[in-house]
């Protein structure tokens, strides 16, 4: 264990972000590094729980205290290594998760939590830093060969799994790169992409095909792929946005989050982009409070929007954990995001009624009312607001039922999820599903774990068959 | 007639007889110069008289648990009567035919034999017949038969119940046999009698039985009192009836079932403690006998075989050894010697040749290991011997009249102090001899030195003893490879956990890893994952039959030496016979095996076999592999190997390792039935053991070394993944690991009483839980399984589980070993009843305004994985009433929260906030909280002002006695005498000194950063009759207060808790193998003790079969967590029920598992101001969840239809076990055992019905305080005159319980009631006096004097008109001025072993100390003023002795200087200080050598050694002490005088 007066002799510290004023003008990521020597003190504040909470917290169940240990101890090498053997993808989950382990820690209790993420962060990244990840190719193969469809975290984190354990993986990605959400949802000062590219890179070199620009569903059959493969993974993710079925709702110059974010993503790849969508001078209106809304509050700052608004259907969260919620539970408590410290307005118990605009179709005017609770109207409320873009980042009720889904056959469970048994394999023999493809929207630390989860089940399906 | 009046033969229920224990006061008296005379046998029973209280009695009061007297032949007597007509003589004693009598031949012509026979004719003849035939087959001639003359009237109504029919046959030998030769005879014709009588079929063989057979000695015992035996036995008053010499025993059983047989003499001893090996020495003795020849025997000794007869006690069992030894030539002495050894291997001080005899015997054969005092008579010779750690008391006087009286007390017979010329006592390992043909006493030194020079025993050591060191290097050694290490490590089964948690801290600290909190895991035989076979077996502990050792502090007595080799007939003495292999531990490096698998020594040569077996042929192939492997082994010893490698090397894809306990206790049963066990020694060559107890079990099953060579790799490997501390290489890592290991071993041998590898190996001390009958008939002959379980079927798939994940690809998706998750919670691992969900539930629940919903998610979750094979609770299913009761018919839970206790947590573990919440709590609703072992704030005595009361209603009195004060004995409701607790039974525990803050050291009488050692055992229970002694001392201080004994759940534990009744005990608590600590070793947390459900329906068992359980309430605890688990255990037999998990947990314990680091962050487990801060807890939680808990049992009491709680305890019917249960591993298990409900009269209680008869009435103190009322109430001076004997136990303390009730621990003005007494005083002379008494006396006393001394003052001294010199005579018995805590105490004599052992405040004068004085002493002032023993001041912590050591002995051997420094008495405040105290001690005692040293102290004051502990320094050098203090004693006149 670590050092066990740690907690009480250190602070918790993060690794600080750049200054505003300096990043809100790139689109780099938006941390500053954080030397060795705080890693290691801020490791040595775990107290290498009897029953770690945080463990537990964690989708991926990973084994906190024992590489919050080693970071103390200085043993970086088997850090990165009791971390990988939780998580495929830590530079993508020290980044983006939201990090449910911290909110869990024990320490949590009556201080700070332990900088779980920040460690899990400065682990992976010293870990390429120092070249210790290179590919692990299977040592024997089997004949099996395995599709998995979707290169989000489920997929990639399925794939990796699989072919480690010495199956022939192909990765099937409709887009034209991979990575799905991470590549297209994220934005770069979040998680630049070419994190995604060195996994990739060295999933390939471990043996992994990946096919690009193949809609399975829409392009390809999916019974086409089952004379290939043997076993085939749905990882599609959860596409479909939820809407806002307001009158004016069709007016232009309101998109969903998903429209705006992957335009930018490709803009700074240097791809060439149609039918922009930009914030650049416009005043802006963000509906919906969460993560999603807080990566298109960072992007429309720094495509120098002339203001933003975000607006969040829920009362304002209390500033610390909500009472019923108490530890270790998931708080209800107002987030700051990093996007919320670059400006702009956030407010909360509104409720747009209608939008309206100009004769040319484009919207002008959000119209608002205030709620309470229940989201019942406040009469007297009602306001009006000149807006030029409105994006909506209002969640996602569930996977695309057209394309893969119609074409895999496969039974949906109540919520329009994909549904499976406890083996991961859908109605449909032979065919698995992981990650929001199965679980509904989520986090990316779920994606992972599901995909991870699948892979050990088809693993153990093709063994047996 | 009720329960059960004669012992089951064999097991019942829970119940087995090989539990049984005994222990007792015994006694010995022989005119030294061998005259004969009536008197001697007068005197021999007065004794046994006055021992009476050591005895006991159960269910009927007047049948005690044995008595008996060994006596020469009276041959004066049975001549005069054999002659009478009535005697039988042959061809008469016929129904109805006159016998005319017969003759008897001269004394040494003939033999007596005194027969236990059955009670009915018919059947009694046919034995009679047998035993004539046997006699007349073996050349000799019955002369007679003798009705023996008995009152039944005089005995018990259980004695009378099972009484045989008694007769006597004579038998002559044949014409020119010599006596020795005719001794023998009948020896064989006894041996052949009983092996016929166990064959035959004769309905009543039960009652057959020969107390004696021999043509020196007679033995008369029977289920009787002490005082009953002459009545009884109406001949041994008659004057006629003459010896020379006799042996007295009383017993007292924890044996539940006493019987006739088992009292003592057997045919050449008694004995007073317990043999812990006994089951290894009978195997080991069992398995020697291929080897046996005796020229003295010839063809006979077939006929004696087997040596040890099955079933008997442990004195039994030595007996027939013994018996055995001396008939085929050994002198008694030698073969006690032999037997019992004095701890020679660390005592550098023993003379060379005496040393090389101990060893040269080691080389024989192993100790018979265990707390002893042994009188041993073969008719001649008589005499004592005591164990090495001279755990038992005797003490002996020789008179002017040239008798010598040996008893467990001293003043058993009245004699004139002018008569007596020397007063001693037996020293651990000493022999005191009297050979009455010769007429003397042989001194203990004289007789060592005598048989030490018997044969050259060191030349023949040195010619032929091997050592690993001198063998040559062989060529190859095998190394380490860490390309296939992480693939062997997981077909050993090695986990995260194991590399992390168990050998990374072993490699680093060389200790054992510490936890705390307990384990709330499964049991092996339920977990899903696959376990180690070791983890199917739990370790033995001792508790209170016998006391566990300090492996640390009284190391002296350890040894791990072995030696190894043929093992050759031990009835001869040859050189060969020391030709073995010496080893000095048993962990061998890969070098060391490589040296012995190459040996060519002699007849040492080694053959490796191997322990693999193909994976893919499952069971089948793993039975055949261990048939083939037993094959192997005695294809091996014919061949002529000595030394078999077992080796599981070579795993590979199709091959798996045979567990190697499973290997090696195949091939030992194997060997061990084949008869060729003792010609080999088993090595093994494993790379599954790594952790204690592995090695633990291998050495219990037989093997001579191990080479862990997976283990070593796995050092190779962290020094290579850089995870060793820095400067650390694989050398010092490897260093440390076989230090811990060893640390390790000691203390699970010390945890069994049992001090020497030797006898430890082949003991199998252990308990399986949850294997089936068949592997443990095979494989494990002989270990306890009461649940059945698992075969080999599971087995075999354990090791394929380990063995498919070895050889699986590297899938990527899963550590590269198992995560484990045994010891701390891990989301993968092990399951745990306390995990995130259940934790946070229950802190939900009991916070919460309205929580019952959600306490019932956390019951659920938690009753879940219950039955998700988490307990044996878990399988256990209720049979409820077909009609419910309405829940408001069941009674409040008002009153069912009165059945609740918090456990054991002393403040000094827990916080201040944390232990005064529970208080709180539990005193609002009626319960009851525990102060732990530390003491409780004087301040938390009176009630609050707002009515709350934070004293603990339980005051604990552990081996510790911290702040044990009759003030605090008097605060109490009940006072708990921890035996043992589950996480840790059998050890003892440190509180680090940086957790001794001021406060703490306040409460517990100590200084503050001084560290403090709880000792392993009480030093005042070494036994039964000790503990209730102590439950005696308890009751008399604080008599409204009920005792509670605190056991923990082991097999036989129900034998143990029926000694707890018979020793008067209010309550037993049974606790579970799994309850917290704030710090234990991992491997007692995980592998020492049971459930509570096995320990708790034994005991409930025992108890009810006895008709003990109407008089003592049972409590159990052992992580009780919700209302089911409460009525499971009401169902089993619990009245009452303790919980400190839970109730921490509702606190906002959040099982950090970090309480021994004192950092526990939410200010529960922890001493650190900022850290209590944080401490969140209210009474209010705790008490919301008792109700919750009562709640939840009234419910479940609705459903089954009981009204009220005591109308539910032990109904056992109401329970079964859970049906269809198809868990691959649970399934094999069976609970009839727990569920058997004994079938027993309606008349006998399955509760506790009736109080305790403390026999306080008796007490002497009841005159002293009517006496003492004027002083007591208005402060008035007394001083009173009164005669004292051995029979007043405990004088004082009641009325010092009186004072502090009245004063406080203030108590009055010194001297304000003096008593004077006169005569020798019973055991716990002024135990607790209070301050203000001065108890003088003018004779002698016995054990534990001044106990728990709380501010009086003793004053002894020999009576003036003796003769002999008091500094050099045995004044006081043994463990003197435990615990005290103030006081003053002066003794003009010398005192017994362990002196002044945790003295924490008190200041005395004694002239000579033995073994052990001033053992953890903490604080206070001991002066002595003469020799000490050895081992003095070990674990020393604090306070100041000063020794005068005028030869040097001292400073050389005597102390024991790992704590302490010796340096002169050179400051002159110290000089002055004992300067005065001597003149204090002079002026009180009249001490010549007082007077002698104060005439001479110019020269003697550079005599005295200030022993100075370090501990003690180090705080000094931050605090200057207060000056020595120098009592104060009141001079005046005597203003009363009464003579009482």
């Amino acid at each position: 264990m670590g050092k066990p007066t740690g907690f009480l002799d250190y602070a918790r510290e993060l690794p600080a972000r750049r200054p505003v004023t300096e990043r809100i003008n790139d689109w780099f990521e938006i941390y500053q590094d954080f030397p060795a020597e705080k890693v290691r003190t801020q490791g040595a504040r775990c107290m290498d729980c009897g029953v770690p909470f945080c463990n537990t917290g964690c989708p991926l169940n990973n084994a906190i205290p024992d590489w919050n240990d080693l970071v103390y101890r200085d043993r970086w090498r088997e850090a990165i290594r009791a971390l990988h053997a939780t998580n495929n993808f830590p530079e993508f989950t020290g980044r983006l998760c939201p990090a449910p382990c911290e909110t869990s820690c024990v320490l949590g209790i009556n201080e700070p939590a332990v900088a779980i993420k920040a460690i899990e962060r400065s682990i992976i990244d010293h870990a390429w830093d120092e070249g210790w990840i290179q590919p692990e190719p299977p040592r024997s193969r089997s004949s099996k060969r395995v599709a998995v469809i979707g290169s989000g975290p489920a997929g990639l984190a399925a794939a990796q799994q699989l072919n480690r354990a010495g199956h022939w993986v192909t990765v099937f990605e409709k887009a034209d790169r991979l990575g799905g959400l991470l590549r297209y949802g994220i934005p770069d000062f979040k998680m630049e992409k070419r994190h995604i590219d060195r996994r990739v890179e060295q999933m390939r070199a471990e043996g992994v095909e990946f096919r690009t620009r193949v809609h399975v569903g829409q392009q390809v059959p999916l019974s086409a792929l089952r004379g290939e493969f043997q076993a085939i993974l749905l990882t599609g993710g959860a596409e479909q946005p939820r809407d806002l079925a307001v009158p004016g709702r069709e007016r232009k110059g309101i998109h969903f989050a998903m429209e705006f974010l992957p335009q930018q993503n490709r803009r700074v790849a240097g791809e060439v982009i149609e039918n922009q969508i930009l914030a650049t001078g416009k005043r802006v209106v963000i509906i919906g409070g969460g993560d999603t809304g807080a990566d298109c509050l960072g992007t429309s700052h720094r495509q120098k929007a002339a203001s933003v608004s975000q607006f969040e259907i829920l009362e304002k969260p209390p500033e610390t954990r909500a009472g019923h919620t108490p530890w270790p539970l998931w708080p209800v408590m107002l987030r700051e995001e990093s996007s919320h410290e670059e400006g702009g307005a956030r407010d909360w118990a509104v409720q747009t009624t209608h939008f309206s605009g100009d004769a040319d179709g484009r919207v002008t005017q959000l119209h608002g009312v205030r709620v309470d609770q229940k989201f019942n109207m406040l009469a007297g409320t009602e306001f009006t607001m000149d807006v030029d873009l409105v994006l909506l980042a209002m969640g996602f009720t569930g996977p695309a039922k057209s394309g893969l889904l119609e074409s895999a056959g496969v039974e949906l469970g109540a919520r329009g999820n994909v549904a499976t048994d406890e083996s991961y394999m859908t109605s449909v023999p032979g065919v698995f599903a992981a990650g929001d493809i199965r679980r509904g929207q989520s986090l990316i630390v779920w994606a992972i774990a599901e995909g991870r989860k699948a892979a050990a089940s088809i693993d153990e399906w093709l063994r047996k068959g | 007639m009720d329960g059960f009046p004669v012992a089951p033969s064999g097991p019942v229920g829970l119940y087995h007889p090989s539990t049984e224990h005994d222990a007792c006061g015994l006694g010995l008296v022989a005119n030294i110069n061998g005259s004969k005379s009536h008197e001697i046998i007068k005197k021999g029973l007065e004794i046994l008289v006055n021992l009476a209280h050591r005895g006991a009695c159960g269910c009927d009061p007047e049948t005690g648990d044995g008595a008996g007297i060994l006596i020469q032949i009276p041959h004066k007597f049975f001549a005069k009567q054999c002659a009478l007509p009535g005697a039988g003589g042959m061809g008469s004693g016929r129904p109805g035919e006159a016998s005319s009598g017969f003759t008897l031949p001269e004394p040494g012509q003939y033999g007596v034999g005194m027969v236990f026979l059955p009670v009915e004719m018919q059947q009694r003849l046919l034995v009679e017949g047998i035993l004539e035939r046997i006699t007349r087959e073996e050349g000799l001639t019955v002369l007679g038969w003798r009705d023996t003359p008995i009152n039944s009237d005089a005995i018990g109504r259980q004695a009378r119940a099972s009484q045989p029919y008694i007769e006597q046959i004579f038998i002559r030998g044949a014409s020119g046999m010599t006596q020795d030769a005719l001794e023998r005879k009948l020896f064989v014709v006894r041996k052949r009698a009983e092996n016929e009588m166990a064959a035959s079929n004769i309905r009543d063989k039960s009652f057959f039985y020969i107390p004696s057979l021999s043509t020196r000695t007679i033995i008369y015992k029977g289920l009787l009192l002490a005082p009953q035996i002459p009545e009884f036995y109406g001949e041994l008053k008659d004057p006629d009836t003459e010896s020379a010499l006799c042996l007295v025993h009383q017993r007292f059983s924890t044996n539940t079932f006493p019987t006739w047989q088992l009292a003592h003499p057997y045919r050449n001893i008694c004995h007073n403690g317990e043999i812990n090996t006994v089951r290894g020495n009978a195997a080991w003795m069992h398995a020697r006998q291929s080897v046996l020849e005796s020229d003295l025997f010839g063809a006979d000794l077939k006929k004696l075989y087997p040596v040890i007869s099955p079933g008997n006690s442990d004195t039994a069992s030595l007996d027939n050894a013994v018996e055995l030894l001396t008939l085929a030539g050994r002198e008694l002495p030698h073969v006690m010697a032999m037997l019992i050894p004095e701890a020679w291997d660390a005592d550098d001080a023993m003379p060379k040749d005496k040393k090389a005899f101990y060893e040269y015997h080691a080389s024989l054969m192993e100790p018979w290991d265990g707390p002893a005092a042994v009188a041993f008579t073969d008719g001649r010779l008589i005499g004592a011997t005591l164990d090495r750690n001279g755990l038992r008391p005797a003490r002996y006087v020789i008179t002017t009249g040239g008798q010598l009286i040996l008893a467990s007390e001293t003043g058993v017979l009245p004699i004139k102090p002018e008569e007596i010329t020397f007063k001693g006592r037996l020293q651990p390992g000493r022999m005191l001899l009297c050979d009455t043909e010769a007429g003397r006493i042989i001194p203990d030194e004289e007789l060592k030195s005598k048989l030490a020079a018997r044969q050259p025993y060191a030349e023949w050591l040195a010619e032929q003893q091997i050592h690993l060191d001198a063998l040559p290097d062989p060529p190859r050694v095998y190394a380490s490879d860490q390309s296939t290490i992480t693939m062997r490590q997981r077909a050993f089964g090695y986990t995260e956990e194991d590399l992390k948690m168990i050998l990374g801290p072993m490699a680093a600290a060389g200790e054992e890893p510490i936890g705390s909190m307990g384990t709330d895991t499964p049991l092996a035989c339920l977990s899903d994952k696959p376990q180690p076979l070791f983890h199917y077996f739990k370790q033995l502990f001792a508790q209170v039959t016998n006391p566990a050792i300090d492996p640390i502090r009284e190391e002296l007595v350890m040894s791990l030496t072995s030696y190894i080799g043929t093992e050759r007939n031990i009835l001869a003495e040859t050189a060969q016979h020391c030709h073995t292999l010496k080893l000095t531990h048993p962990i061998l490096t890969n070098l060391d095996l490589e040296k012995l698998r190459r040996v060519s020594w002699g007849d040492f040569l080694a053959t490796t076999l191997p322990m693999l077996f193909p994976v893919a042929g499952g069971a089948q192939g793993l039975e055949f592999a261990l048939d083939n492997l037993c094959r192997q082994a005695s294809l091996a010893i014919q061949s002529g190997y000595r030394l078999l490698i077992l080796s599981d090397r070579g795993v590979d894809k199709n091959y798996a390792p045979i567990p190697s306990l499973l290997a090696l206790a195949a091939v030992h049963n194997h060997l061990v039935r084949e008869e060729t066990r003792t010609q080999v020694a088993l090595i093994i060559e494993s790379g599954e053991p790594r952790e204690v107890m592995h090695y633990a079990l291998l050495i219990g099953y037989g093997a001579s070394a191990i080479n862990p060579y997976l283990a070593i790799e796995t050092l190779e490997q962290f020094e290579q993944r850089g995870l060793l501390p820095p400067g650390a290489t694989f050398e010092t890592a490897l260093k440390n690991y076989k230090k811990a290991v060893n640390k390790g071993l000691l203390k699970v041998f010390s945890k069994m009483g049992i001090s020497t590898l030797q006898s430890y190996r082949g003991a199998q001390i252990f308990e399986a839980i949850g294997l089936n009958k068949g592997i443990v008939e095979k494989y494990f002959t002989g270990t306890p399984s009461r649940i059945e379980g698992v075969g080999l079927d599971v087995l075999a798939r354990e090791a394929a589980m380990k063995h498919a994940f070895a050889f699986e690809p590297e899938n990527g998706y899963s550590t590269e070993l198992d995560t484990g998750g045994n010891y701390h919670f891990r989301a993968n691992g092990e399951l745990h009843l306390f995990n995130p969900t259940t934790v946070s539930k229950l802190q939900h629940a009991v916070r919460a305004e309205d929580g019952f919903a959600t306490f019932q998610e956390y019951t659920k979750a938690i009753d879940e994985q219950n039955q998700q094979f988490s307990t044996l609770r878990g399988l256990m299913e209720f049979r409820m009433n077909a009609q419910p009761i309405p829940l408001s018919d069941v009674e409040p839970a008002t009153e069912i929260v009165k059945r609740f206790a918090t456990g054991a947590m002393s403040f000094g573990s827990i916080s201040k906030e944390a232990h005064e919440t529970l208080a709180i709590a539990m005193n609002r609703i009626g319960g009851r909280s525990n102060t732990g072992e530390g003491g409780e704030d004087e301040a938390r005595y009176p009630r609050e002002a707002n009515g709350d009361w934070k004293r603990s209603a339980i005051k604990q009195v552990a081996s510790g006695r911290f702040g044990v004060t009759a003030h605090y004995l008097v605060n109490a409701e009940e006072l708990q005498i921890k035996v043992a607790q589950g996480a840790k039974p059998g050890e003892g525990g440190q509180l680090p000194g940086h957790k001794v803050d001021d406060v703490i050291a306040r409460v517990r009488h100590s200084t503050p950063g001084v560290p403090l050692i709880s000792p392993p055992p009480h030093h005042d229970i070494y036994s039964i009759e000790d503990l209730a002694q102590l439950i005696y001392d308890l009751k008399n201080v604080n008599p409204s207060a009920r005792i509670s004994v605190k056991l923990v759940a082991e097999v036989g534990v129900g034998t143990v808790a029926a000694g707890v009744a018979k020793a008067h005990a209010d309550v037993v608590l049974i606790s579970g193998h799994d309850g917290g600590t704030g710090a234990s070793p991992l491997t007692s947390i995980k592998h020492a003790g049971i459930p509570w459900e096995l320990g708790l329906a034994e005991t409930q068992q025992v108890l009810v079969m006895n008709d003990l359980r109407s008089r003592i309430r049972v409590q159990t605890d052992g992580k009780l967590q919700t209302g089911r688990d409460v009525a499971i255990a009401a169902l089993l037999g619990a009245e009452e029920f303790g919980f400190s998990t839970a109730p921490l947990v509702a606190l906002g314990c959040i099982m950090m598992r970090k309480c021994h680091l004192n950092t526990c962050p939410v200010g529960i487990a922890t001493q650190d101001p900022e850290l209590r801060k944080k401490f969140t807890g209210q009474p209010e939680h705790v008490i919301q969840f008792f109700f919750f808990i009562a709640e939840e049992v009234r419910m479940l009491m609705a459903q089954l239809g009981f009204r009220r709680m005591e109308d539910m305890v032990g109904r056992v019917d109401r329970l079964m076990m859970r049906k269809a249960v198809e868990h691959w591993k649970a399934r094999g298990l069976d609970f009839s055992a727990i569920l058997f409900d004994p079938p027993v009269p309606g008349r006998v209680s399955r509760r506790c019905t009736i109080p305790q008869d403390h026999g306080l009435s008796e007490a002497l103190d009841y005159k002293l305080i009517s006496h003492a009322k004027g002083a007591i109430e208005r402060g008035e001076n007394i001083d009173i005159r009164l005669p004292i004997r051995n029979v007043h136990r405990t004088v004082g303390a009641m009325l010092s319980g009186e004072i502090a009730r009245k004063h406080g621990s203030e108590g009055l003005a010194p001297d304000t009631i003096r008593f004077h007494f006169t005569g020798s005083a019973g055991q716990s002379f002024g135990a607790f006096l209070a301050r203000g008494v001065t108890l003088t006396l003018d004779g002698d006393a016995n054990d534990y004097v001044g106990k728990g001394l709380s501010g009086g003052r003793l004053i002894v001294y020999p009576p003036r008109v003796s003769t002999f010199a008091p500094e050099e005579n045995i004044l006081i018995g043994n463990v003197a001025l435990y615990g005290a805590t103030s006081g003053d105490a002066y003794f003009n004599g010398v005192a017994g072993e362990r002196f002044a052992v945790r003295n924490s405040g008190a200041t005395t004068v004694v002239e000579g100390v033995g073994d052990h004085g001033c053992e953890y002493m903490t604080k206070g002032l001991v002066v002595v003023l003469g020799r000490t023993g050895r081992n003095f001041a070990a674990g020393m912590t604090g306070g100041l002795a000063f020794v005068l050591d005028e030869t040097g002995e001292f400073a050389k051997t005597t102390c024991n200087r790992q704590s302490v420094d010796l340096t002169p008495m050179s400051d002159a405040t110290d000089e002055a200080a004992v300067r005065a105290l001597i003149e204090r001690h002079v002026e009180l005692t009249q001490s010549p050598r007082g007077s002698w040293i104060l005439e001479n102290w110019g020269t003697m004051r550079e005599k005295f050694l200030k022993v100075f502990p370090h501990e003690l320094q180090r705080v000094m050098g931050i605090k200057k002490p207060a000056a020595v203090p120098i009592p104060a004693v009141t001079t005046r006149g005597r203003e009363e005088v009464v003579r009482g």
